[in-house]
């Protein structure tokens, strides 16, 4: 779809509105998203340099429930709600309060755990972010058949099953955003892990992802501003306050792991031209030149992350972008702030306890205070019967052994990493660390 | 909405009749439909006979096949069945999550395709 050039400036800010709201309109997302697409068709082929409306929004939305309703009408979908939705051509267009709530149930809907991840990135991009099929299949490297394919069955799904399209109670809020950011950060690792494809650009994703989160911060944040003020007249006034009360806080604890989140993924893209030498093989942090690093995204890293930590709710996201912080700031490998960061794994490996937040854990202890210390730390890990398997404890356990002299034993570790696989590019790395030894 | 809940688990899965954990557990089927029915979103509810009680009728060529079982190889077998009303997905799936063989084997929440009969 060619869009003119102010068609394409409202795009961005616009789709998601408008899908929002023809979803709540309609009850049904496929139709939302058609009615949405053809309105900006026609807004390409109407609007001029003199003859653009003076409220894009708002025009878009009558076209599209005008679209909406000619379509039922040629399906003769729905003829039983059809005199409903004729008068939907005369409905004002929704209060802000009633678009956020619209804006914030469309991404919970896209990224439901009754659908499959593959389904809950693909609609998240098609329906919040606005990425056309081609541009999602190019992305993820499927034929756009494939991709449609993937669309139209995840959409089937959430008519014929009633997946609500809703903003979750309080209780179910946390789970649901966790899946949300979920979502988000795959869609972040996707355009950042893999190389770039044809088309479009695979660090586009990571665009969109940064971008998403964005949405999502804003849109909680006013949400909570929302959150209606307890008013004590009635009987069960408690229980409503109460309501209230785990609502704004839930709302919180999500807009603070949210905006982690964000910092986390702009902590990693401001390393994006360090992070491969000129073979485009990966280079560790430790190796990469700083000096190619986006200051000015790691300034911005910053001041998102100190606005989620000001809310005081400590989380995940949160904390990995403490440590992707830290990185970040250091002049250096052996001048970063090794302290804090065994500190920040330790609080991470009590929210979500996992053998390699301990390693990592034990990585920095070694750089805080010693490879003895170190190593101590990965043997315990390994005495509980933890990552036995799991090549890059070996290794890492080699390069403690071999700061300490231990040559035997780091040799040992070595091959026993070797011998548990890796890429080319890995198992060559350990060969030669292996050949530095003797 | 309506839904029907398929309670699948293995046969040898749940406690053995007889022990006093599988009269507890009948004790919290019984509490489990009786919440759904307070709630007023059960139709149909019934539990099943073992699957060597079951017997496959299929036609082909207009000849009435009928075989003993499935006996398939498959792990878990349908037990019972809710068929609730409800107002979405989330919803359904909350009740699912509460039956009591969800415990140790899985409930698949299926939504009823309402055909309009004309007339």
């Amino acid at each position: 779809m060619a869009l003119q050039s102010k068609v394409a400036e409202v795009f961005a800010e616009e789709w998601p509105v408008l899908v929002a709201t023809l979803a709540r309109d309609l009850g049904d997302l496929g139709l939302a998203e058609e009615s949405a697409q053809d309105a900006f068709i026609e807004a390409a082929a109407r609007w001029g340099p003199e003859s653009t409306p003076d409220k894009p929004g708002a025009w878009l939305l009558t076209t599209a429930r005008r679209k909406a309703i000619d379509t039922i009408r040629r399906q003769q979908r729905f003829t039983d709600r059809l005199p409903a939705l004729l008068e939907l051509a005369n409905v004002p267009p929704p209060e802000p309060h009633r678009l956020v709530d619209d804006q914030l149930a469309l991404v919970f809907g896209c990224c439901h755990q009754s659908l499959n991840t593959e389904a809950q990135i693909a609609l998240t991009l098609r329906q919040v972010c606005g990425l056309s099929t081609a541009q999602i299949a190019q992305a993820f490297l499927v034929s756009e058949a494939t991709m449609a394919k993937r669309l139209v069955r995840a959409k089937d799904k959430i008519r014929k099953a009633k997946v609500p399209l809703s903003v979750p109670e309080p209780e179910q809020l946390g789970d649901r955003l966790t899946a949300v950011l979920g979502v988000v950060y795959l869609i972040f690792t996707a355009g950042h892990t893999a190389p770039d494809g044809p088309g479009l650009v695979r660090g586009d994703l990571c665009d969109e992802a940064m971008w998403l989160a964005d949405v999502v911060a804003e849109l909680l944040g006013r949400r909570e501003a929302a959150e209606p003020p307890v008013i004590d007249v009635t009987d069960d006034a408690t229980q409503r306050a109460d309501h209230a009360d785990s609502a704004r806080s839930a709302l919180i604890d999500g807009r603070a792991e949210t905006l982690g989140l964000r910092a986390l993924m702009l902590f990693t893209d401001a390393r994006r031209a360090g992070r491969l030498d000129e073979r485009g093989e990966l280079v560790l942090l430790e190796d990469q030149d700083r000096s190619q690093w986006d200051r000015a995204m790691i300034d911005q890293g910053h001041d998102v992350l100190g606005d989620a930590l000001a809310l005081n709710r400590i989380g995940p996201y949160q904390l990995q972008a403490a440590i992707a912080g830290a990185h970040s700031s250091a002049a250096t490998w052996a001048d970063t702030d090794w302290r804090s960061i065994v500190w920040m794994y330790g609080r991470l490996a009590r929210l979500n306890p996992s053998p390699v937040v301990l390693l990592n854990r034990a990585v920095a202890i070694s750089m805080a205070q010693g490879p003895e210390a170190g190593l101590g730390a990965i043997d315990e890990i390994l005495a509980r019967g933890h990552l036995g398997d799991y090549r890059y404890a070996h290794a890492a356990r080699a390069d403690l052994l071999r700061r300490l002299d231990r040559t035997d034993d780091a040799r040992a570790a070595y091959e026993r990493a070797l011998a548990l696989g890796g890429n080319e590019a890995e198992q060559q790395f350990l060969r030669r660390r292996i050949a530095d030894l003797s | 909405m309506r839904y029907l809940l398929l309670l699948y688990s293995a046969e040898t899965a749940g406690p053995a009749p007889g022990t006093p954990e599988h009269a507890a557990e009948m004790q919290q089927w019984f509490a489990y439909s009786s919440e759904m029915a307070e709630a007023g979103v059960m139709q149909a509810a019934e539990p099943l006979h073992g699957i060597d009680t079951a017997t496959t009728v299929c036609v082909r060529d207009e000849r009435t096949l009928t075989t003993d079982g499935p006996f398939a190889e498959t792990k878990e077998v349908l037990g019972g069945f809710y068929l609730i009303d409800v107002e979405d997905l989330d919803a359904a799936t909350a009740w699912a999550a509460k039956a009591p063989s969800a415990a140790y084997g899985s409930v698949e929440v299926r939504p009823i395709l309402e055909i309009d009969v004309p007339g």
